[in-house]
């Protein structure tokens, strides 16, 4: 068993002439919390597809537990254990909570068919347990679009985490959350840590990147520009560091 | 002590869910809005012809009228709502039927085997189905446009071979297919009526009982999450418009075998019908919802109101004035109902 869950070797992706990515180096190891940092256009979403199965790589190796993987669509990249909470949180607005929970790998019985009521009981369980509904209004049942914004993040963090995930990826989690919600999902954070599992935290805020990471990446225009150890750096130094790349692109 | 602690702890978790306040029959209401007003507005409809005509409404022949032509057109309105709820459409199914059944008028003269051209009908319906499919998935055509475009293509198809000349299915009567499609069930039930139950029960499940069914609500609904959450889009729809000229072409043989005539332009006048049977039922024309039991609800209604309005004694002119009145009615009551509930 390598020391890394995910190994990106020289990956490149281009879109028409836009090279998205070019040259990416980038790994998560096991049990690692790594915050990902870089402006709008540094290529975070693309890498995070890149992981996903939602884009395949031009050039480049892709490694997910000693694994080759840079040939997945998106429902083996989730078979394998990778978890995404996207930035848009995936939602299916006018569907009930159940189906979009189960949303891509719904239950079946041993005829093939959904097991739609396993599929709401889990749900409710899913509800006290995780996501903390615990208003009688909501319901498996209930609709997406009538909860709140950090409701909604609630349902996309509990659908990642209920599927057993070894990788969670976090795209932006906190945008349009609350104080309060937005402390939640750091807890969350810390949990997955607890749990064994490893995590990429993709957020503007570079305070919450700095309290939840391990490690902190920095992508700018399309490549890595500079890694450390959160325990190495002050949040000083990094937001010292972070200004440096954007006004001249290099760190030092 | 871990123990005690344990069980205490167990037993405040409250049993399930927290149980709503409002009763089972409440719920059941309240989760299937539109099922109920449509059997609402069937129910209205009904009374009003039985006021207006008694005699007519309390015997039998009437409803066998029903069950003989309404599913002509409502075979088609329920794949015609998987359609709708993946978020897009199919104006090519009246050429398909007429396609379909050219594909067996051919196969019939050429091999003399009603199994044989059966098995072409059905292959020329998903070819259509597929084509259509293809050019939406794989070109990347809006649907509206590629569906005018094979629309006149299949009905060109249809007219170029047989050079608008149509053809006799009186040879069929002496065959299975023809009692086994539309024959009479005890003799007095229309079998177009048993596949039109047959089909409904089947798109039910597909739709609400597997993960491809699921998989139409989800990319109807937002198809870049159905995407990231690893749901295969292209499938999906294609697989909507194969059931769709599927249907269509079973559709053709139903109204041509009835007949015992195949006109080339087998089809015209179903379009409205079709398309009006899935929007009456409350599927959204925005995608994502949608039921087999309120298209299949709604289409009987719409086949009640022609020979309704004739049997109360109204002129036939009558029939699409109310036509109008009855869709622009009740879509406005579901737009409003949907607005109150979210």
């Amino acid at each position: 068993m390598g020391e890394n869950l995910l190994e990106m070797n020289d990956v490149n992706k281009s879109f028409g002439d836009v090279a998205a990515v070019h040259n990416i180096n980038f790994r998560v190891g096991r049990n690692e919390i790594v915050g990902l940092l870089g402006d709008n256009g540094a290529g975070k979403s693309t890498l995070i597809k890149l992981i996903t199965g939602y884009h395949q790589p031009d050039t480049g190796e892709i490694f997910f537990d000693d694994q080759r993987i840079d040939h997945l669509t998106v429902a083996q990249a989730r078979a394998l254990g990778i978890e995404t909470v996207y930035q848009e949180r995936a939602l299916a607005e006018q569907q009930p909570l159940w189906r979009n929970i189960f949303m891509g790998r719904e239950l079946t019985n041993r005829y093939g068919l959904m097991d739609v009521k396993r599929m709401k009981q889990e749900t409710d369980r899913l509800m006290l347990e995780s996501m903390g509904f615990t208003s009688t209004a909501v319901t498996a049942d209930s609709v997406i679009k009538t909860f709140s914004g950090g409701e909604k993040q609630g349902v996309a963090i509990t659908r990642a985490l209920h599927f057993k995930a070894e990788l969670i990826i976090l795209d932006e989690p906190t945008m349009g959350l609350s104080l309060s919600e937005t402390r939640k999902l750091m807890d969350f954070v810390a949990d997955i840590k607890r749990q064994g599992k490893s995590c990429i935290f993709i957020d503007h805020n570079i305070f919450h990147v700095y309290s939840v990471a391990d490690r902190v990446v920095v992508l700018d225009r399309g490549t890595v520009s500079g890694e450390f150890y959160t325990k190495d750096i002050t949040l000083d130094q990094l937001m010292e560091k972070m200004y440096r790349v954007a006004e001249t692109g290099s760190l030092d | 002590m871990t123990t005690s602690t344990e069980t205490q702890a167990t037993n405040q978790v409250p049993p399930g869910r927290p149980q709503p306040t409002r009763s089972r029959l409440g719920r059941f209401i309240r989760s299937h809005p539109f099922q109920i007003g449509i059997l609402a507005v069937a129910a209205f409809i009904w009374i009003l012809f039985f006021i207006g005509s008694p005699q007519t409404f309390s015997a039998f022949p009437i409803y066998q009228s029903f069950m003989s032509t309404t599913p002509f057109f409502a075979v088609m309105a329920l794949p015609l709502t998987l359609v709708i709820i993946a978020k897009e459409i199919d104006l090519s199914f009246p050429s398909v039927m007429s396609f379909g059944m050219l594909a067996f008028s051919l196969t019939l003269t050429a091999t003399g085997n009603v199994a044989f051209a059966f098995i072409a009908l059905l292959a020329a319906g998903v070819l259509a189905g597929l084509i259509n499919g293809l050019l939406v998935v794989r070109i990347g055509i809006p649907a509206l446009v590629a569906t005018i475009g094979t629309s006149f293509f299949w009905r060109g198809v249809v007219l170029v071979v047989t050079g608008g000349r149509g053809s006799s299915l009186v040879p069929t009567t002496q065959t299975f297919l023809h009692p086994l499609l539309v024959g009479r069930l005890f003799g007095k039930i229309p079998m177009q009526f048993v596949w039109t139950l047959v089909i409904a029960g089947a798109l039910w499940v597909l739709l609400n009982r597997t993960r491809r069914g699921a998989a139409v609500y989800l990319v109807g609904d937002n198809e870049d999450s159905a995407r990231l959450m690893g749901i295969n889009v292209g499938r999906t729809k294609i697989m909507v418009f194969v059931l769709m000229g599927l249907a269509a072409a079973f559709a053709g043989m139903l109204v041509s075998l009835e007949l015992l005539y195949y006109w080339p332009t087998l089809g015209e006048g179903y379009l409205l019908t079709a398309l009006s049977s899935v929007f009456l039922g409350g599927t959204s024309v925005f995608g994502g919802t949608g039921t087999i039991f309120g298209t299949l609800v709604a289409s009987f209604i719409i086949g009640a109101i022609n020979a309704g309005i004739v049997a109360a004694g109204m002129a036939g002119f009558w029939t699409q004035l109310i036509y109008g009145l009855i869709i622009v009615g009740s879509v406005s009551i579901q737009v409003i109902l949907r607005k109150r509930l979210s």
